[in-house]
């Protein structure tokens, strides 16, 4: 595809997503002293209203796909899939974080503000075919997330994240950063189509150093979507987080980054894939164990929810290890049951968490079907989904991710892989077994009633969840038409 | 509307609507459940009536697209074995209702709402033709189950839960791994379609791709079986579980197991399941005789019950692995016995439980004098576990028996010693139980049944007469189809063969 510097006016709108996203969080800002209300319910209500109308844009986007900005950017199904993805978590963060903020009395503009900017960033990541760009859209997303992380300024523990998160991040980010140098070295391009033409042409630059420009990247992004070996931040930044944005952090960025693992491993290293296979299939199951067997040992629910996310990048891990468009479409279907049950699962323990986060132990879910079913039935339908139990969005999931490694010949990581999922059974039915099978404590007695806000931040992820599992069909075939990606 | 599917349909439509009944009046909950666990009975007794007893295929077909890509389908039918497991379901569905009317007493909405989410994933497994919706219902009947257990039951019940839910899982995640590999390789999840092209040859499996493929299906149902030595998560579950959950557990679930070797593991892999063949005759002989060993040194009634479900399932595998038709049809015939009368006794240990508060067979004693009616439908009970003739498992266990002499005389042997030690243990049970001095404790606990417990027991004891006298009306449908999976695994040995010889596609369809 040739490069070409020139603007075209109607590229706009391939970007208008972003466009709408980083004017509206300056907005925000800007709002905060004009108004001077330290009151997030309209930052929160503007914020939600943002990411609908992004939501809008970007599908509208998709009416004309293609490539934009000379290459840089390219609207695909791909694209679009993960951007209403993040988009769609960003909503999802939103809902549960109004009654957290407000019992943390922490109803802030900059909350929201930044919540736009990184998902602003993870849109740029999904359309971006371009490693600058990427980069671009992995630092505004990063960076945005840093501060939230440790966004509980007075919290000990949401400093000790939001630090350990940075200096990691940073490193990772470096990493990537290498990596991308070194391509540009060998190849002469940035652009992912020219990379992949380069290193398939007869002109192929030393294996070696592609070899390596593409390990370097892999740390980078295996960073970014925890898998082993380089998940040691995740549970530290995971627990010190304020909930909401440990829900964020675990759907959304992690959704992007998958997203151009994906673009940039299947598109301009897919002709050296025989040579990276072994890492990710390494990786893959790491990240699966450890995760799961560490989670096994926890007694904090977001602790134990994070050793469960890096179990589940594992299997997007097993997904990319296959190599293979149905590999691919797996994995985009897996994410975003993923992003359903795991925000779910989060906005509980948002809601339950009580002031200043005091309740996060799994003792503190005893008794919760007792006095609040509701709550109570919308987390088993999450937790019964991350265990993949049939008739969820979590059990297709694994079903197309394993069906997709035995087609690739993955025996082993499929049946390792399987067992793996018969281990994390264990924890999640802990949970189940505190909420429905005890008595209530105090963490259930003190909970407050559900807000409509919190409801539906229950109701339609589960929604979702159960939609996918009876009825995967649909979001399926688009990932499976989305999933050959441009070449 | 097809029979078929309202049966399927009844249970999950009653769960949904149970769900949404007010949780301020748990009469409405028990009356709704018994209502429609009666009504999904009806239609299941339809069903029989229009079964066409003469043909030994699928009958009552349903096949619906569910998944586009990969193509899965909704695609139920009955055959002669699991027309008879339905059957069983739906009729101990209302029996396992009205056994809780008083014994449940807390969230009775969620119990009776699990109770028909239960069924209907039972109903499910045993209909399922498509063997990932067969997945589908394996693990969907794994959570009500774990729920009733959890929630309502005994002291251990969290401990009895979660290794319940974890062996199941853990077995059934390797099957998961098979179905997709055999997807993978024949392009479709239909089972039919599956065993045709291994019957045409179109569908070759190496003897050591057959063999893991066998292990896998074979393992997760040996564990719900469950045969020895996977059985430790028995005694557990069906102590712990509430009376109506160790029915149904014990009389529905089990036979989950049995029924998936035989409708699957036996027909997909022919040669690997008779290579296999002498070694799970010896674990299902060790499991009848260590079952029944153990049953005699429980001081727990339910306990002791339980162990004697591991001796009785032993039985049913020995009796399936014979590869004689006497051996199948009694296999299948012990499966629908041992749901009868194991499903009798739990419920009448559960109506004592009830009385007593007591599952220890020392705080028992006299019983026959306090309640005669509940000690005689106990005594019934008891002589059709031990196999007497004119009732019930008399019948499955000679022809199992037969079967496994036919196979090799030293099975049967040792089997029939097991025959032997269940009336060592049932007998001294029910002496130290019923007789001997009535202590004030036990006459002070003990009324005799009332109308609802004659409701539950009556059926269940005509059953075990009707099966122990007559069991022409139901090893006919059976026959027919036990026969046909026989035909299967003989006509499927040329697979033994390398793989590049012709496939003998004339002997196959020459049936």
């Amino acid at each position: 595809m040739p490069v070409s510097p020139m603007f075209n006016p109607g590229d706009l709108i391939c970007f208008l997503p972003e466009i709408i996203l980083t004017a509206m969080g300056t907005f925000i800002m800007v709002l905060d002293p004009l108004l001077n209300r330290r009151e997030s319910k309209v930052y929160g209500t503007l914020s939600l209203a943002t990411l609908a109308a992004a939501i809008v844009a970007a599908v509208y986007a998709y009416s004309q796909p293609g490539p934009a900005f000379g290459g840089m950017l390219i609207v695909d199904g791909f694209a679009t899939f993960f951007r209403v993805l993040v988009l769609g978590v960003g909503i999802l963060t939103i809902l549960p974080s109004f009654s957290f903020l407000r019992r943390q009395q922490a109803e802030t503009s900059e909350f929201h503000a930044l919540l736009l900017f990184s998902i602003a960033g993870q849109c740029i990541m999904a359309a971006a075919n371009d490693l600058i760009i990427i980069f671009i859209g992995l630092e505004i997303s990063s960076i945005a997330s840093y501060i939230l992380a440790g966004y509980l300024r007075d919290d000990k523990r949401a400093n000790e994240a939001a630090l350990k998160y940075f200096l990691l991040g940073s490193f990772a980010t470096g990493f990537f950063l290498y990596g991308v140098a070194l391509i540009y070295g060998e190849t002469g391009s940035i652009n992912l189509s020219v990379v992949r033409a380069v290193v398939a042409g007869p002109d192929a630059p030393l294996p070696v150093m592609v070899g390596l420009a593409a390990s370097l990247m892999f740390v980078g992004l295996a960073f970014k979507v925890s898998a082993s070996p380089f998940q040691i931040w995740a549970p530290d930044v995971y627990q010190g987080a304020p909930t909401p944005v440990t829900a964020f952090l675990s759907a959304g960025p992690k959704a992007a980054a998958f997203a151009i693992f994906l673009r940039i491993f299947m598109t301009a290293f897919a002709p050296i894939g025989e040579a990276w296979a072994p890492l990710v299939w390494a990786s893959a199951l790491l990240s699966m164990t450890i995760g799961n067997f560490a989670a096994l040992l926890q007694t904090n629910v977001k602790r134990m929810l994070a050793y469960s996310s890096i179990a589940h990048a594992g299997y997007v891990m097993v997904a990319l290890a296959s190599r293979s468009e149905i590999g691919t479409a797996a994995a985009m279907f897996y994410l975003a049951a993923y992003a359903l049950m795991n925000v779910g699962a989060f906005a509980v323990v948002s809601h339950l968490s009580g002031k200043g986060e005091q309740y996060q132990s799994i003792e503190d879910f005893a008794g919760l079907a007792q006095k609040q079913p509701l709550t109570a039935a919308m987390l088993s339908i999450f937790l019964l989904s991350l265990i993949g139990v049939p008739l969820t969005g979590g059990f297709f999931g694994k079903f197309y991710i394993f069906k997709a490694a035995l087609e690739s010949h993955l025996v082993w990581l499929t049946v390792l892989g399987l067992l793996n999922s018969a281990v994390a059974a264990y924890y999640y039915l802990r949970l189940l077994v505190m909420m429905y099978f005890r008595d209530p404590g105090d963490a259930v007695s003190a909970a407050e009633p559900l807000t409509p806000a919190l409801s539906a931040a229950l109701i339609l992820p589960a929604i979702g969840t159960l939609f996918l599992g009876i009825f995967p069909g649909w979001v399926l075939d688009f990932a499976g038409r989305s999933s050959s990606l441009v070449k | 509307m097809n029979l078929l599917l309202l049966v399927l349909a009844l249970p999950a439509a009653g769960f949904l609507i149970a769900l949404a009944l007010p949780r301020s009046s748990p009469a409405s909950s028990r009356y709704w459940a018994l209502a429609l666990s009666l009504a999904t009975f009806v239609g299941s007794l339809a069903l029989l009536g229009w079964f066409d007893r003469s043909l030994a295929g699928d009958q009552f077909t349903v096949n619906l697209p569910w998944i586009a890509s990969p193509e899965i389908r909704f695609h139920i039918a009955a055959d002669g074995v699991s027309l008879w497991l339905v059957l069983l379901s739906t009729f101990l569905t209302p029996i396992c209702v009205l056994i809780s009317w008083n014994h449940i007493q807390s969230r009775v909405k969620e119990f009776y709402a699990f109770l028909l989410l239960l069924e209907f994933g039972l109903v499910g497994v045993f209909l399922a033709q498509d063997l990932f919706l067969f997945y589908v219902f394996w693990e969907v009947s794994l959570v009500p189950m774990y729920f009733l257990i959890g929630i309502w039951g005994h002291e251990r019940r969290i401990y009895a839960a979660v290794k319940f839910f974890l062996y199941t899982m853990a077995g059934s995640v390797l099957m998961l791994a098979a179905i997709i590999y055999l997807y993978n390789r024949a392009g479709t999840f239909s089972y039919a379609a599956i065993l045709d092209q291994l019957a045409s040859g179109r569908l070759l499996f190496t003897p050591f791709e057959q063999m893991l493929l066998f292990l896998a299906f074979f393992v997760a149902f040996a564990i719900k079986v469950p045969l020895f030595p996977l059985h430790t998560w028995l005694p557990d579950a069906h102590v712990e579980a509430p009376t109506a959950g160790s029915v149904m557990l014990a009389s529905v679930m089990l036979k989950m197991g049995t029924f998936g070797i035989l409708h699957y593991a036996l027909p997909l892999f022919p040669s690997a399941a008779r290579r296999c063949a002498p070694w799970i005759a010896v674990l299902a002989i060790i499991g009848i005789i260590y079952g029944a060993l153990v049953a005699m040194v429980q001081p727990n009634m339910k306990k002791l019950v339980a162990y004697s479900s591991v001796s009785h399932l032993g039985f049913v595998v020995l009796g399936i692995f014979s590869f004689t038709q006497l051996g199948l049809d009694g296999a299948v015939y012990q499966m629908l016995n041992h749901g009868i009368t194991t499903g009798a006794l739990f419920a009448l240990v559960g109506l004592m439980y009830e009385r007593r508060h007591s599952l220890a067979i020392e705080d028992y004693g006299g019983v026959a004098t306090a309640a005669p009616w509940l000690s005689t439908a106990f005594l019934i009970a008891t002589l059709a576990s031990i196999g007497l003739p004119l009732l019930n498992n008399f019948v499955g266990e000679f022809l199992v028996l037969q079967g496994a002499a036919l196979a090799n005389f030293t099975w049967a042997a040792w089997a029939s010693l097991g025959v032997i030690l269940a009336a060592c243990y049932m007998l001294w049970m029910y002496q130290r139980v019923f007789y001997g001095e009535l202590t004030e404790k036990v006459r002070s606990h003990m009324p005799d049944l009332n109308l609802r417990e004659w409701a539950v027991v009556i059926p269940l004891i005509a059953m075990m007469v009707w099966m122990g006298v007559y069991s022409k009306s139901f090893l006919d449908p059976v026959g027919k189809t036990t026969a046909r999976v026989l035909e299967q695994t003989q006509v499927n040995v040329p697979y033994r063969v390398d793989l590049r010889m012709p496939a003998r596609t004339e002997v196959s369809r020459a049936r």
